[in-house]
């Protein structure tokens, strides 16, 4: 998945996208409950929804898991990639299902990623797999304290 | 995390999760969807989803947006290097800005990393981005005078992946 340029957005997409951020109700006919906060039909919410999807406006719709409370763990995880290798070693680090997101940025350490597993053993075994596939250290930062937010994206 | 002990999900909860993990089936009535996926009685879907909620396993149910779709596309780590003994003052500070989205401790790795506190600010253009952290850099500096002796913001300049979390079951 690439970058890519802001949607082209309007007002009822601004209000369904702010409003799908929040938990989907557990009732037969969740998207009703939020058509109708919204006045407007079911099928409209659908799809939207739909499209956001197949556009990647939403890159996906479902449960978040918290790994942690079923005894597993997430960790931020960094590497320094030379830049002749920068796309070989994405395409390498991305195959590991643990990696749950990956991002450049502007740093020595160039490579910056997620990594979940739901035994807490397979934080480690991950990096050392994702070492001996690329031939590159992996620097492990798990959290040692979170300091709790909730932000919400305005569209 | 905290002192709770680990809910162990059994092989139905994982089952429904693993069915989940792609995401929610976008129908009129998606639990009876995923039913009906699963072979499953509606029912039991309702009452293993509310269940693995209460005990927050699941965060919630809910859409994962592009923050560039969404004209997020000044997606900035700020990283601190703050004396251990404020850190945790520091963080909960931090934490109740409004732009940001994640605060975290984590641990140094000298000499190639000096950082222990992460701060995530979102905005749609770079230089808000480094204007909130200026601004929080010097309101930090005023109320925790000496605390902070680095800080640099690590700009995300591709999404390299994106699939949020798959569980390896």
């Amino acid at each position: 998945m690439r970058e890519r340029r802001p949607a082209t957005l309007d007002d009822l997409d601004r209000q369904l996208l702010w409003a799908l951020q929040d938990d989907l109700p557990l009732c037969e006919r969740p998207f009703a409950v939020l058509a109708t906060g919204l006045g407007v039909s079911e099928e409209e919410v659908l799809q939207r929804l739909r499209r956001y999807l197949a556009e990647g406006i939403v890159t996906r719709f479902g449960p978040f898991f918290q790994v942690e409370r079923m005894g597993g763990a997430f960790c931020l995880a960094a590497m320094a990639v030379p830049e002749e290798r920068f796309d070989e070693v994405t395409v390498a680090v991305g195959a590991f299902p643990q990696v749950a997101h990956n991002y450049r940025r502007e740093h020595a350490l160039n490579m910056w990623f997620v990594l979940a597993a739901t035994r807490p053993e397979g934080i480690v075994e991950t990096a050392r797999a994702i070492e001996n596939a690329v031939s590159l250290p992996v620097w492990l930062f798990p959290k040692e304290r979170e300091y709790f937010v909730r932000l919400r994206l305005r569209p | 995390m905290n002192g709770e002990a680990p809910f162990v999900p059994d092989e139905r909860d994982r089952a429904l999760m693993l069915a989940t993990q792609e995401g929610l089936p976008l129908a009129v009535r998606p639990y009876h969807a995923l039913a009906e996926r699963l072979g499953w009685a509606p029912e039991e879907v309702f009452a293993r989803l509310a269940r693995l909620h209460a005990v927050g396993v699941i965060r919630r149910i809910a859409a994962a947006p592009n923050h560039y779709a969404l004209g997020y596309v000044a997606n900035g780590m700020s990283v601190w290097d703050v004396d251990d003994e404020y850190v945790d003052d520091l963080g909960r500070w931090l934490a109740e800005q409004g732009e940001v989205s994640h605060c975290y401790r984590r641990p140094r790795a000298p000499p190639l990393w000096r950082y222990n506190l992460f701060a995530m600010f979102h905005a749609r253009e770079r230089v808000e981005v480094e204007r909130a952290v200026a601004s929080v850099a010097a309101l930090l500096a005023a109320r925790f005078p000496g605390a902070v002796r680095a800080h640099e913001v690590l700009f995300s300049s591709r999404i390299l992946k994106k699939t949020g979390v798959r569980l390896d079951f």
